[in-house]
């Protein structure tokens, strides 16, 4: 929010346009489920929850950051755009729910970008999005591992947590397809990603006495859309939330 | 980025090495009992001209709000200290840092804060990091990770989320007491 590059940010390097592309998806990806988990600040069930899920909204926050910076001005970028020039994926952008269901959402993403991270780092360091990857692929380990914890705990658990970890992933499951669209500007091999990803979550929710949902993901009547600036109605919402003091008090800064 | 010294500017190791020193004493905003050169997370730090210098910043997580404040320290005993009229700090991510960045020295002073330090996987060779299921009964102890207030090595997990990005909650079973735990980012 200042004239000067701002040193958390700052990078020498502008990123070509498909490059600045993929950087987009994936940095809006990171943006939109961070500002969801910091929905639960003062709602969390527990403490240590609370803690947990802002924690990984920071790490989100931080790798949108650094995404965004590639493309353009980070505030600009996350602040002045309308609805229809975000290119995050529709899963994150879905409202929290209850724990169960961000505990789907988490499990869903969770593991998508791990494994989109693991590859987009195994480029070398000379891909663009290495760098990044690279790093933010151990931050997203830990929430991999948050969501598998929970979703066993909450699977294999009562009556009560198991029908809703179960409801969760069914509401969430049309929106799964969107994620192995193939994006401009990533050198992601997507249908081995897809295969990988099914397998992950399917071991998952296994382990906690669920089943992979049933019903489209990607055929026939299913979500999708957010990569080309569709959004669902939920987000038109919450980006005014998260752009209302910025619009407000353009320039403001502490 | 090669930034070569501009050829008016003689080399003076002595003063990089002087500018190295200060940079590296920085304390750590969030882990003030840490310096940065402690840490691990101070680069490089570069001569671009007669009083220019170009110092690299390693975040230790990609979010972690610290960064900012570093930079600006960092900034400022350059400019005061160091007798430098331009200091640019650039944020490097790769190599990526991990917590063997962490030095002996750093890793002593977190554990008499009260922190317990992060294992070291470098000198033993690579390491499985294992983030499987951890429901089905207590772990076995771990005999590298203490108790920072009794020593015991029967401590338990509570939550791999803490107070910052960097550490973990932990508590022991001995002495009943919680605890931070720097967790491994390797």
């Amino acid at each position: 929010m200042s004239a000067a590059p701002d040193p958390a940010t700052a990078d020498p390097a502008a990123a070509d346009p498909a490059t600045a592309a993929g950087a987009l998806a994936l940095g809006d990806d990171a943006l939109v489920l961070s500002h969801r988990l910091a929905e639960w600040t003062g709602h969390a069930p527990v403490l240590e929850e609370e803690v947990a899920l802002a924690n990984i909204a920071l790490d989100l926050l931080g790798q949108a950051r650094t995404l965004l910076s590639l493309v353009g001005d980070e505030d600009e970028l996350a602040f002045l755009r309308e609805e229809r020039a975000f290119r995050n994926v529709q899963l994150v952008e879905q409202p929290n729910g209850d724990f169960a269901q961000t505990i789907a959402r988490q499990l869903y993403f969770s593991v998508y970008q791990e494994l989109l991270y693991g590859q987009l780092a195994a480029g070398g360091e000379a891909a663009p999005l290495a760098p990044l990857a690279a790093k933010a692929v151990k931050e997203v380990a830990y929430h991999r591992d948050h969501a598998e914890q929970w979703t066993l705990r909450l699977g294999d658990g009562t009556e009560t947590s198991h029908a809703r970890m179960r409801a969760g992933l069914d509401a969430l499951w049309r929106y799964t397809g969107e994620l192995f669209r193939p994006v401009e500007g990533l050198a992601v091999d997507w249908a081995g990603l897809e295969a990988a990803w099914l397998e992950t979550v399917g071991g998952v929710l296994e382990r906690a006495t669920l089943t992979l949902p049933e019903g489209p993901r990607a055929t026939g009547w299913s979500a999708g859309g957010g990569r080309e600036g569709v959004h669902t109605e939920p987000f038109g919402r919450m980006l005014a939330e998260m752009q209302h003091l910025h619009r407000s008090h353009p320039g403001a800064s502490w | 980025m090669v930034t070569d010294t501009p050829a008016d500017t003689p080399p003076d190791t002595a003063l990089e090495e002087r500018l190295r020193e200060l940079a590296g004493s920085v304390p750590d905003p969030e882990l003030p009992m840490l310096t940065l050169a402690e840490l691990g997370v101070v680069r490089g730090v570069r001569r671009t001209g007669a009083a220019a210098v170009e110092v690299e910043l390693t975040p230790t997580y990609t979010g972690c709000p610290a960064v900012e404040s570093m930079a600006e320290d960092i900034e400022r005993v350059l400019r005061e200290r160091g007798g430098m009229a331009e200091v640019r700090v650039r944020r490097v991510l790769a190599p990526a840092w991990t917590t063997d960045d962490i030095t002996p020295e750093g890793r002593r002073k977190l554990a008499e804060a009260g922190i317990a330090p992060p294992r070291t996987t470098r000198p033993s060779g690579p390491v499985p990091v294992t983030l499987s299921t951890r429901r089905a009964g207590p772990a076995a102890p771990e005999t590298d990770l203490r108790c920072p207030h009794c020593g015991s090595a029967e401590t338990e997990l509570l939550s791999p989320f803490s107070s910052t990005a960097c550490k973990a909650l932990r508590r022991c079973t001995a002495c009943r007491e919680p605890f931070d735990h720097f967790k491994e980012l390797t």
